[in-house]
């Protein structure tokens, strides 16, 4: 029996946040700093999860396992593991929370004239509780692999995520105090009813997952690996019908997660009230639940009703793809900005994994890892601008790179990233996610190609509207990034360029997960017309 | 040591840019130093070179191996060869140049330092995208120089007009990019690789159709970079940013890199006719749209752009010629860099002295004022309208050459044209000549009440601009005799001469002639008589041209107005369709709405907390039947 790490890279957040929720009222400071510290730890963690995963050739699938019986009579295990996809996953879970923090490091301060915190009423320690809480519950959604215990993680982190949205916005006085309360309980309340729906749905299909189970095995089983071993021995088969509501069943509710149009309007809204830390960690970890479920279950259990809803699937990613980019365009509010940009990317995202191709779902993992720090990076720094104006419309900026040209440079580098510059890791992994469609559906890749230049358009309006032109009335005195939000900025660029430039740690830790994937669907990579292989590389 | 040539600058940009305000005092001379250090590797690195058999002059560097996806490998790797190295050599001479010239440009902007590291980076970015491989590790090249592009036109971003200048060129370009993605796309699916080797050795087993597709998708990748129509609307407000960038990116180099593009990928397009032929045309109506913007410019940046566009139309025809063409398309190019580049530091040291004017309708006279000017100037315009045995006149007389030589009644046709481009060259260029160095002083005092009191720019800005002067004189000459040129390119690009139906003697004195009748007909509008200082109406053509014939006015209606239809219209949908119907769904679900009204007045939290207790409930239920 060696030693839990996957369940210790969970405890570490989940101690975390009950240690930082308990700190007294008039610590508050120590609180942040014991937040950041736990957060911290998970890295390390998360790290050994990472140097522990044996990439080799005849490596274990799911490695890392941990299993322990719980609910004996349902079959319901405490199952863990990881493959490639998982382990990067947490990684990026963990290397992102304590920006998170240092980033957020005001935003839970009591204002003056708002009720003074008291031994029950502790809004700071209550903001860094509930990110570590989300980190905890995200991690281990990354590495269930018994279907229930995952569907139990990916609904728990509804609570947490709630209340972080409904209780803590900008300091954006546009709408004054009482209207922006109004906004944000409404924001809460669209992503939590939109996300227990799906889950509701969920649960209807984990359950009959698990009936199908208890009909054909010896025992019902919520077991990932028991499922797919039973699957590929034929011992455990779907009839047509069932497969496809089984998989319409989780797909659903992974969509509405991810979000896939038609279902994203609960996003835009979450994303613009909560505060700009709590809309990263909306975007570039909670919703990557959503993208990496459907490569791990809905590809995985089943393969027959993936083929047969690719083509419906291929055109909602890119209507969201588009779609995403042309709102974006129209939006005067800069975190929905970014926040329909997110929606055209996660357009990408599941395009790739629908793409059935090593490029397409190689990129689509890669994609949710660059996605999470470019979105990081971008809004991180919004939300620095935002915190000095008091404004989230685009409208009354002007001119900023004048005033603040530090902040306006990270701005326009996370900007670049976000367009997937070449250099940048998104380019990497949009290049390969638009290989990985092309190469199958030639139409499709074409279409989605256009999203480029959109991209271009929208980031580029944002910053000539926001950072050129003459400084705008009031933002003369515009302080530039302190150094706490350097800190938090400069490693995110830092990460950004290294992915761009050698992305391979990252790609020899996937690369093994999607072939396995692929071969759970029973696909094979499309030959090129033309074998060239022999032609030596010039010397 | 390949790897050194890029290594230089991209260090000197990191330094430049990060270094912050310490570096801002030796911040220009940094810059300088890494331009010229690349400068010095590129010329050990030629001499190596030229110590080798012409088909062997070929180095190679791989790197690293950069994103391995199963079948996709991409790698950073380098290739050196002729082609490579001449644009190696031409990027870092000019570059370096243009650094000098900048040390004096740029004495005064409080954002120098910045300003050195963006040329830095460009030259990174230009010196990757010539020394790559393969096409995606080109295309991290081809993005880099936009990027460096659109950092410098709006390098002053305080003014609106020269931020959105360098939005639009990103923009623009990035359509064209949509075409070199593609284009790799359809590389990997045909031959499953992208690399210069692999996909030219794939190109005999492969379909017309797909070659033909990959052409017209680098060709659409090429009219981007390259400002060729209908990708062409970017360049003239590219002329925004400083001078030294304009004869740098906009001129010399940056924009060359379509033709670079389509001579390097020769190999599939001569396989492919069609898209050829589609080369052709878009050089052909180029070389004359740029021409007849040219002569209708008063903005003295914006005539000179017009003229590079024009230029670059005889570079890009010459390209989709094939093996006739190619290595004319390059040897104008870089005749071209030196004397456009000396053209625009010309430009810039006369706005230099004239209070950052531009209009030409307010110089006149400034031959008196700016000698050293006057004379690079002067030297670089009769490069360029290809005076007898300047630079222009080889290289330009070979492209028309060539074009006869295709034969039958296109090669009249093209022949034609480009006959018609020289007299319309010779024109603009007369005009621009006319209009500031002769006549009467024109300049009047400015808003502020300053009066422009014209003078010779320092040395460090006339110095590159002496050195350029000679380039444009000598180039064409040094490249011509024993055709050193020729031989030094044909092992990479191939050479034909096909059947031509007039002489290189008679396309010489055709081209002389309608130089001569250009420059005569420039010298009866603006030498013989005084330039008005306001312009005059003019007919519907010059109107056009004054307009850019048009081409601002067309996007706007296509795609501006059009796209701001849609997005608000998607907006508008997206919260009233999209958002209401499925919260209305919901609502009608679940009998939601009653609580929805509960939910805003206050009640949120209880609401998700009763919530989430009845799905809970609903679990342990339904788990409770499952056991029983």
């Amino acid at each position: 029996m060696s030693f839990p790490l996957l369940t210790a890279t969970a405890a570490v957040p989940a101690i975390g946040a009950v240690a930082t929720a308990a700190v007294p009222a008039a610590r508050r400071t120590g609180a942040k700093w014991l937040a950041l510290a736990f957060s911290l730890v998970t890295v390390g963690f998360a790290a050994a999860v990472l140097l522990r995963f044996d990439t080799g050739s005849g490596a274990d699938r799911f490695q890392l396992t941990e299993s322990h019986s719980w609910i004996e009579d349902f079959g319901v295990r405490y199952e863990l593991g990881v493959d490639g996809i998982g382990a990067t996953m947490i990684a990026l879970t963990a290397v992102l929370v304590p920006f998170l923090i240092g980033a957020g490091w005001n935003d839970a301060d009591p204002v003056e004239g708002e009720p003074q915190a008291t031994r029950r009423w502790r809004p700071t320690q209550g903001f860094f509780a509930l990110i570590l809480m989300v980190e905890a519950m995200v991690v281990l959604s990354f590495a269930a692999t018994d279907v229930f215990l995952f569907y139990l993680f990916f609904e728990a982190m509804l609570i947490p995520m709630y209340f972080l949205i409904g209780g803590f916005g900008d300091r954006a006085g546009e709408q004054g105090e009482e209207g922006q309360a109004r906004q944000r309980s409404y924001a809460a309340v669209k992503f939590l009813l939109y996300n227990l729906v799906g889950g509701l749905v969920m649960l209807a299909a984990v359950i009959g997952l698990y009936a199908q189970t208890a009909d054909q095995l010896d025992a019902g089983t919520f077991s990932l690996q028991a499922i797919l071993e039973a699957r590929a021995s034929g011992d455990l088969d779907f009839s047509t019908g069932v497969e496809r509501w089984l998989f319409l069943g989780f797909f659903f509710a992974f969509a509405i997660k991810a979000p896939l149009w038609p279902l994203h309007t609960w996003l835009p809204n979450a994303m613009g009230e909560a505060t700009a830390p709590v809309a990263v960690l909306i975007t570039a970890i909670v919703d990557k639940v959503g993208t990496f479920a459907m490569l791990r279950f809905c590809l995985g259990l089943f393969p027959e009703a993936s083929d047969w809803a690719t083509p419906v699937i291929l055109v909602l990613s890119l209507v969201s793809i588009l779609y995403g980019a042309l709102v974006a365009l129209g939006q005067r509010d800069m975190k929905r900005l970014i926040a329909y940009a997110s929606i055209s990317h996660f357009g990408f995202i599941v395009l790739g994994v629908f793409a059935m191709t090593s490029q397409g779902q190689g990129g689509a993992t890669l994609y949710m890892i660059n996605h999470g720090i470019a979105t990081a990076a971008l809004l991180l720094v919004a939300g620095f601008l935002i915190a000095r104006r008091g404004s989230r419309l685009i409208g009354d900026y002007g001119g900023v790179q004048k005033t603040a040209p530090v902040l306006a440079g990270t701005f326009l580098v996370g900007g670049l990233a976000t367009l997937s510059l070449p250099g940048t890791g998104p380019f990497v992994s949009e290049f390969l996610v638009l290989v990985g469609t092309f190469s199958r559906h030639q139409a499709v890749g074409i279409i989605a190609c256009t999203g480029i230049v959109l991209a271009a358009l929208y980031v580029l309006v944002l910053y000539q509207r926001t950072m050129t032109g003459p400084v705008r009335a009031g933002l003369e005195k515009l302080p530039d990034l302190r150094v706490r939000e350097l800190a938090v900025v400069t490693p995110l660029i830092g990460l950004l360029l290294f992915l761009g430039v050698y992305p391979k740690p990252l790609t020899e830790i996937v690369n093994p997960a999607v072939e396995h994937t692929l071969s759970d669907v029973h696909q094979t990579d499309p030959e090129p017309q033309i074998d060239v292989s022999e032609v030596e590389a010039a010397e | 040591m390949i790897g050194l040539l890029v290594a230089a600058p991209l260090l000197g940009a990191a330094l430049l840019l990060l270094g912050g305000r310490r570096l801002d005092r030796v911040g220009h001379w940094l810059g300088l130093a890494a331009s010229a250090a690349s400068l010095v590797f590129a010329l050990v690195l030629f001499t190596d070179l030229l110590g080798k058999d012409g088909e062997e002059r070929s180095l190679h560097q791989h790197l690293f191996s950069w994103v391995p996806v199963a079948d996709f490998r991409a790698d950073v790797a380098f290739q050196l060869d002729q082609l490579s190295m001449t644009f190696v050599l031409l990027i870092t001479s000019v570059g370096t140049l243009i650094h000098l010239y900048s040390v004096g440009y740029m004495e005064h902007d409080e954002r120098r330092r910045r300003f050195f590291g963006y040329l830095n980076l460009f030259l990174a970015a230009m010196l990757l995208l010539v020394l790559a491989d393969n096409y995606l590790l080109l295309y991290v090249g081809w993005e880099g120089v936009g990027l460096a592009s659109y950092l410098l036109i709006g390098f002053w971003q305080h003014k609106p007009s020269a931020a959105t200048a360098a939005k639009k060129a990103f923009v623009v370009n990035r359509v064209g990019d949509v075409g070199l993605s593609l284009a790799i796309l359809l590389m990997f699916t045909t031959f499953g690789s992208f690399s210069f080797t692999h996909v030219f050795a794939g190109v005999d087993g492969a379909s017309e159709a797909t070659l033909t597709g990959i052409g017209l998708m680098l060709l659409l990748a090429a009219c981007g970079k390259s400002a060729q129509v209908p990708l062409q609307s970017w360049l003239g407000d590219a002329m925004e940013g400083p001078t030294p960038v304009s004869a740098l990116i906009h001129a010399a180099t940056m924009v060359t890199a379509g033709v670079y593009l389509v001579t390097r990928s020769g190999v599939v397009f001569d396989a492919a006719p069609d898209a050829q032929t589609v080369v052709i045309t878009v050089g052909a109506v180029t070389l004359l749209f740029g021409a007849i913007v040219g002569c209708a410019k008063d903005d003295i940046k914006k005539a000179l752009a017009g003229s590079t566009m024009s230029q670059i139309g005889y570079m890009m025809l010459a390209a989709g010629l094939g093996p006739l063409g190619y290595v004319f398309a390059i040897m104008h190019l870089v005749t071209h860099g030196f004397f456009k580049a000396g053209l625009f530091l010309g430009a810039g040291s006369v706005m230099h002295g004239m209070n950052d004017e531009v209009d030409m309708r307010r110089y006149g006279g400034l031959r008196k004022h700016m000698p050293i000017t006057f004379a690079t100037f002067g030297l670089a315009y009769l490069a360029i309208i290809g005076f007898p045995y300047l630079s222009g006149f080889f290289s330009k007389d070979e492209i028309i050459y060539a074009g006869f030589a295709k034969g039958g009644n296109e090669g009249w046709l093209l022949g034609g044209v480009m006959l018609l481009g020289a007299a319309l060259t010779a024109y603009y260029m007369t005009r621009i000549m006319l209009m500031t160095f002769f006549g009467e002083k024109r300049w009047q005092p400015d808003e502020a009440g300053h009066e422009p009191h014209p003078h010779e720019s320092p040395l460090v800005m006339t110095v590159p601009m002496l050195i350029l002067a000679v380039g444009s004189v000598a180039a064409g000459f040094v490249f011509d005799s024993g055709e050193r040129f020729v031989k030094w390119l044909e092992p990479v690009t191939g050479l034909a001469h096909g059947d031509s139906p007039v002489s290189h003697g008679e396309v010489s004195i055709a081209a002389t002639v309608v130089m001569l009748l250009g420059v005569g007909g420039a010298y009866l509008q603006y030498g013989r008589r005084e330039v008005p200082a306001v312009a005059p109406a003019g007919r519907l053509l010059t109107r056009a041209a004054r307009r850019d014939l048009l081409q601002d006015d067309f996007n706007h209606v296509a795609f501006v107005q059009t796209g701001n239809y849609l997005t608000r219209g998607l907006v508008y949908l997206d919260h009233k369709l999209v958002d209401g119907m499925v919260n209305g769904t919901a609502a009608a679900f679940g009998g939601l709405s009653g609580r929805l009204r509960r939910v805003q007045n206050g009640f949120a939290r209880s609401y998700a907390v009763s919530m989430f207790g009845g799905t809970a409930l609903l679990v342990a239920a339904t788990l409770l039947m499952r056991a029983v």
